[in-house]
């Protein structure tokens, strides 16, 4: 096997924030009738639950987040993904359901500092004032598609696609710059 | 800028993380219809000014197609909801007809 490698590498830059790249993130993507008793359960297992809508829930090392109305995304460490990818395809083999490890499809990345809401009000059309702790909010940062939520106190994360994190970071470093703060 | 609510994750966007569908509530005519019925399903659009029903799909957001209707000539929202239906919910239907008393009806 090739050594994995998260797409910048763990880049940082600081600013009046600081935005870094996550590294490496273990997610899985679920497609499935999110009722479903089986999802429930296989959910369970991880330690997880099925959230509400719009919610991401977080257990330990392990989120999963509410993507759309038959959508979730488990959050996970990129070494166990392909683990917990079986452990859900095993739970809902007998439903119609769809669970695919893109833990390497991914970008992840963390916006950090008292005035890290700043850094993402200027990119994406979000009302940072109403985004809850504990909301999933997939919208889009500049040009491409992102989803956002609070990832602690005084913390943003944001995950985009791969091919796009070189642009996600630029955008981030620029938007974070001093003197670029908006209050 | 339009500012609207996708009923499919409950979050009110706007315009910009939306693609336009166009008209909503068409009746498909294909495979055995005459060239005259599959012309005006094809072509025909209704273009009004005041109430007009459209299909948005939240593309950047859950993926999902919605129906929503506004008035095209002042930008009023007057409600949306989800795509899986052939007519709009009766009270929205109740709410436009009470704000634009002359309202011919989406058909």
């Amino acid at each position: 096997m090739s050594k994995a490698v998260s797409a910048l590498n763990g880049q940082s830059h600081t600013g009046f924030a600081t935005v870094t790249e996550a590294g490496l993130k273990g997610m899985v993507t679920l497609r499935a009738d999110l009722d479903s008793k089986a999802l429930a359960k296989g959910l369970k297992a991880l330690g997880l639950k099925v959230p509400a809508q719009r919610a991401i829930v977080t257990e330990g090392a392990r989120s999963v987040a509410w993507m759309s109305p038959d959508e979730l995304l488990v959050l996970c460490g990129y070494e166990e993904a392909a683990q917990v990818t079986a452990d859900l395809e095993q739970a809902l083999a007998k439903e119609h359901a769809l669970v695919t490890n893109v833990s390497d499809a991914r970008a992840m990345f963390t916006v950090s500092g008292a005035k890290g809401d700043e850094v993402l009000m200027k990119l994406c059309p979000i009302d940072f004032e109403t985004l809850e702790a504990g909301e999933m909010r997939r919208s889009r940062a500049a040009q491409v598609a992102a989803a956002v939520w609070r990832s602690g106190p005084e913390e943003l994360s944001v995950i985009c696609f791969r091919s796009v994190a070189g642009y996600m970071m630029g955008l981030l470093e620029v938007s974070s710059r001093k003197g670029g703060e908006i209050y | 800028m339009l500012t609207l609510t996708c009923p499919c994750c409950g979050v009110t966007v706007e315009e910009t993380e939306l693609a336009p569908g166009g008209e909503a509530h068409l009746k498909r005519f294909g495979p055995g219809s005459s060239d005259e019925e599959f012309e005006t399903y094809m072509f025909a659009r209704k273009n009004p000014k005041g109430v007009h029903f459209e299909r948005w799909r939240h593309a950047y957001g859950c993926g999902k197609w919605f129906l929503t209707a506004r008035c095209t000539a002042t930008l009023e929202v007057f409600g949306s909801y989800p795509a899986q239906t052939t007519e709009p919910p009766a009270e929205l239907i109740a709410k436009i007809k009470e704000k634009r008393p002359g309202w011919e009806g989406y058909k």
